[in-house]
């Protein structure tokens, strides 16, 4: 669960909920406000019991809420990643597709061109024969292809046409693409069978992966980051690979690779046209195969794809057909006979892992731009635990230390006080739980300046309190006074803090942003049971009369 | 009565050695300028980009012996710094993010042929690239600039009654411990990452909270006393909150005392950073927050007892 969406709204009402009881808390008589604080209390311990016991018996789940504080990567381990998405090349590939269609309408229209392809800028180049087809071109243009714009014109000769999308075709690529990407590495990281993963888009090209708890967070980078494009070529067998080695491939061909295996990856003559690409693909399961082989990945077409198959198959029997992934070849099978029914095998001597990913990546789709981690956070579970370790020793010494100073320098009033920070404490954490935010190691830091904040509060009154009983004041009019003169510098540091907090969420990332929740949370509870809770353990302690005299 | 550490009548004449203290401030503060533009932070990942390894070994090693074993990797210039417990735990730094997707797999099977199975492994690997490394550190300026212009304008605001130049002086205070605090972390060479920069924004509304907890009783103090001179109603305003002054701060100090020693190496920056920033939190609030709205009083001839509204 990520804190990001729900926590500005519920904080609002926090500090309204606080402020509202303030007013009304000091208003009532002090039983009705204890009783109010008591109940507060219980139901804070009732929600901060998930959090600490977790085998709890049915019917508590089914009646009572339980939210279990979330402990940030840091804290439990696992993988933090930030993905970027490459949207420019989405686009340019996009560009490159509409290309081949503009191939097409030029010919169905018989416009004789010379070339039509992407430059280096990523424009759409189209060079026609002659400036006799000129017109024609441009009402073409104009009248099948509105997405696209002409930037710019040369033309000694032949004239030369740089072509581009619109803005708005642009964006809506890039929303397209980002979305596409979003949706096919969740699904792969579905498949990883990792509890509690998040998947989430941040800022217009990034994605947030967390993966809490990972063993393995190389095969989880390898999988998030293949782009999965598969593709069919023909390996052209009617020249020398070892040729085309030493002088360059013919024109027409490329040379690809195998994958990395002990001998060396293999070296493949292939002409460039892709026959056929992996967006028919409907399944893909891995086959235990025999001894020999190894493992294998079976892949399903679907109707359109097995059509374009069975026409492949049976145009070149006999030769090799290239199954192409990420421009690794990963089989060249000769083909036997034409194949229908949409049914294609592909073999490579994998490991049984290998051909599980691949079938992974095949069935979750290729990713529309290549993608690029451009921030990673792993830390072993061995490490967080460490790290829970030293924040709570820290805490509990730092938090002793203060609990006994406070008792021993104002005696009744630092009891009193102690009590107000446990239950800040009590409180902080279960309003953490119920937020479901998240708690990393500066979020314990966070705890602890909280503490200390408290302890101002109540040193604040306290120290006024003396003022007032020094100058004679009865124990009642010192409470009152002490409170009431306290507040106002109590209330502005408090909102100062507050503010802090909040630009800190709002800036913030990760860790951050925990530390930024738990100090924001902590103003509001330490408000509530240093100022609040103890002003009504004094109001209806000498309302009662059990109080004449104050030690502080 | 119990306890007490200040005794109430007491009366040190803060405001009349102000400026020594400005004098010796500023002088710290200019200091602090220069380090932080000669010698610099030791930025962490997070802010200059490149990868952090942290290694935990069950036998004692150094740093030679590590280099050594990482040596077939071919990844160039590491620095390697001895982290919490000597000798079994060490942080590699990177200064270019390498091989983002096998890094942490590549060291432990290094580690593993160099030292037999088991003894050494990876247990924290960061890696920032470029791009997010610089949009960290715009958003690291960001925030710290925009939470002090935000405070400087509420504590204006809520002052406004005694002087609007309160907010300038919490501002100049804040200025001055944030410069004080990046100081020593210029010095001890600590590194400077997200988690330290928590700690420094912590420090920037704690020297708020400390500054307005002083400026609310010289408000209180003014309404009271219209025809003393804001001088006097300033020094006897801290003098009243010396004793929570010193109290609170203290202890604050033995929180966070107790996080520097037991808090482990992973929160040792900011819980310094935090040390540091508390206790020069406490010297602004005293010594330069009054001073600058004295100064600036004087400067723009308002009369002293401007608090007429209050």
């Amino acid at each position: 669960m990520e804190t990001g969406q729900s926590f500005a709204p519920i904080l609002i009402i926090l500090s309204i909920a606080v402020a509202v009881l303030y007013l009304h808390l000091t208003g009532g008589s002090g039983k009705t406000r204890l009783y109010l604080a008591a109940l507060l209390t219980g139901v804070a311990l009732l929600l901060l019991v998930p959090s600490f016991d977790s085998s709890l018996p049915q019917w508590w789940s089914d009646y009572l809420p339980t939210p279990r504080i979330q402990l940030g990567l840091d804290l439990q381990g696992g993988t933090h990643l930030l993905l970027g998405v490459k949207l420019d090349d989405a686009v340019k590939s996009q560009l490159s597709r509409r290309g081949d269609d503009l191939k097409t309408e030029l010919t169905q229209n018989k416009i004789p061109f010379d070339s039509i392809g992407l430059n280096s800028d990523g424009a759409l180049m189209v060079r026609l024969k002659s400036a006799d087809e000129r017109d024609a071109f441009l009402n073409l243009i104009q009248q099948s292809a509105p997405d696209l714009t002409i930037s710019s014109v040369s033309s000694p000769g032949a004239p030369t046409y740089a072509l581009n999308f619109k803005p708005e075709q642009i964006a809506e690529t890039k929303r397209n693409a980002m979305d596409q990407a979003v949706e096919t590495i969740r699904n792969r990281i579905d498949q990883l069978g990792v509890r509690e993963t998040t998947v989430m888009r941040e800022g217009s090209d990034e994605i947030l992966v967390q993966l809490p708890g990972i063993q393995d967070p190389e095969r989880a980078k390898e999988l998030i980051g293949k782009t999965a494009v598969l593709e069919f070529k023909l390996v052209d067998d009617s020249h020398s690979v070892a040729d085309a080695l030493k002088n360059g491939p013919p024109p027409g061909d490329e040379i690809l690779y195998g994958p990395p295996r002990p001998g060396g990856r293999t070296p493949y003559l292939v002409e460039k046209p892709t026959l056929m690409t992996g967006d028919t693909v409907t399944d893909a399961r891995v086959r235990p195969g025999g001894r020999l082989e190894g493992p294998y990945v079976t892949v399903d077409l679907n109707q359109r794809g097995a059509q374009i198959f069975d026409a492949i198959t049976g145009q070149n029997v006999g030769r090799r057909l290239a199954i192409i992934l990420d421009n690794t070849v990963y089989s060249a099978p000769v083909i036997k006979e034409r194949i229908p029914g949409g049914h294609v095998q592909i073999t490579g001597q994998f490991s049984f892992e290998e051909a599980h990913d691949l079938a992974i990546v095949l069935r979750s789709g290729s990713l529309p731009a290549p993608v690029e981690i451009e921030e990673e956070r792993t830390v072993g579970p061995s490490l967080g635990r460490d790290s829970i370790r030293q924040g709570e020793l820290s805490f509990v010494v730092g938090a002793a230390a203060v609990l006994i100073f406070m008792a021993v320098y104002y005696s009744g009033a630092g009891i009193l006080a102690d009590y107000g920070l446990t239950l800040n404490i009590l409180l902080l954490v279960c309003v953490m739980a119920a937020l479901q935010a998240t708690l990393t190691l500066p979020g314990i830091a966070g705890i602890v300046l909280t503490l200390g904040m408290s302890v101002d509060a109540n040193v604040l009154v306290n120290e006024r309190m003396r003022e007032e009983l020094r100058n004679g004041k009865t124990p009642r009019e010192a409470v009152k006074i002490g409170y009431e003169r306290a507040w106002s510098a109590i209330r502005d540091s408090n909102i100062s803090t507050f503010v802090a907090g909040l630009i800190l969420f709002q800036f913030g990332t990760g860790p951050v942003k925990g530390f930024a929740v738990t100090l924001c949370v902590g103003v509001l509870t330490g408000l509530f049971s240093c100022v609040v809770v103890t002003r009504a353990w004094y109001d209806y302690l000498i309302a009662s009369r059990k109080l004449k005299t104050i030690s502080v | 009565m119990s306890l007490q550490i200040i005794p109430p009548d007491i009366n040190i004449d803060f405001v009349g050695k102000r400026h020594f203290f400005v004098g010796l401030s500023t002088l710290i503060n200019l200091a602090a300028l220069i380090l932080l533009f000669t010698v610099g932070l030791n930025y962490g990942v997070d802010f200059s980009g490149g990868s952090l390894v942290q290694l935990d070994f069950t036998r004692a090693t150094n740093g030679d012996q590590i280099r050594h074993a990482l040596a077939p990797l071919g990844l160039g210039e590491i620095t390697v710094q001895d982290f919490g417990k000597t000798g079994f735990e060490y942080l590699l730094r990177f200064e270019k993010v390498r091989r983002i997707k096998s890094l942490g797999a590549d060291i432990d099977s290094a580690l593993a042929k160099a030292y037999g199975p088991n003894v050494g492994k990876v247990v924290r690997v960061e890696s920032v690239g470029a791009k997010v490394s610089k949009d960290l550190k715009r958003d690291a300026i960001g925030a710290v600039v925009i939470a002090t212009i935000f405070m400087g304008m509420f504590i204006a605001w809520q002052f406004r009654r005694v002087s609007w130049s309160f907010g300038t002086g919490a501002v100049i205070a804040l200025v001055h411990d944030v410069l004080v605090v990046t100081c020593a972390l210029v010095l001890s060479r600590l590194q400077f990452d997200l988690t330290t920069l928590a700690a420094l924004l912590t420090v920037i509304g704690y020297s708020v909270h400390d500054t307005i907890i002083v400026s609310d009783r010289i408000r209180e103090d003014a309404a009271k006393r219209r025809r003393e001179s804001l001088a006097s109603v300033m020094n006897r305003a801290i003098n009243e909150t010396l004793s929570r002054t010193i109290l609170t701060s203290g202890t604050a100090i033995v929180v966070l005392i107790a996080l520097l020693a037991l808090g482990g190496p992973i929160l040792r920056p900011s819980a310094f950073t935090l040390l540091v920033g508390f206790i020069t939190g406490t010297y602004s609030s005293i010594y330069i927050a009054g001073p600058v709205v004295l100064f600036w009083e004087s400067r723009v001839k308002v009369k002293p007892q401007s608090a007429r509204a209050a």
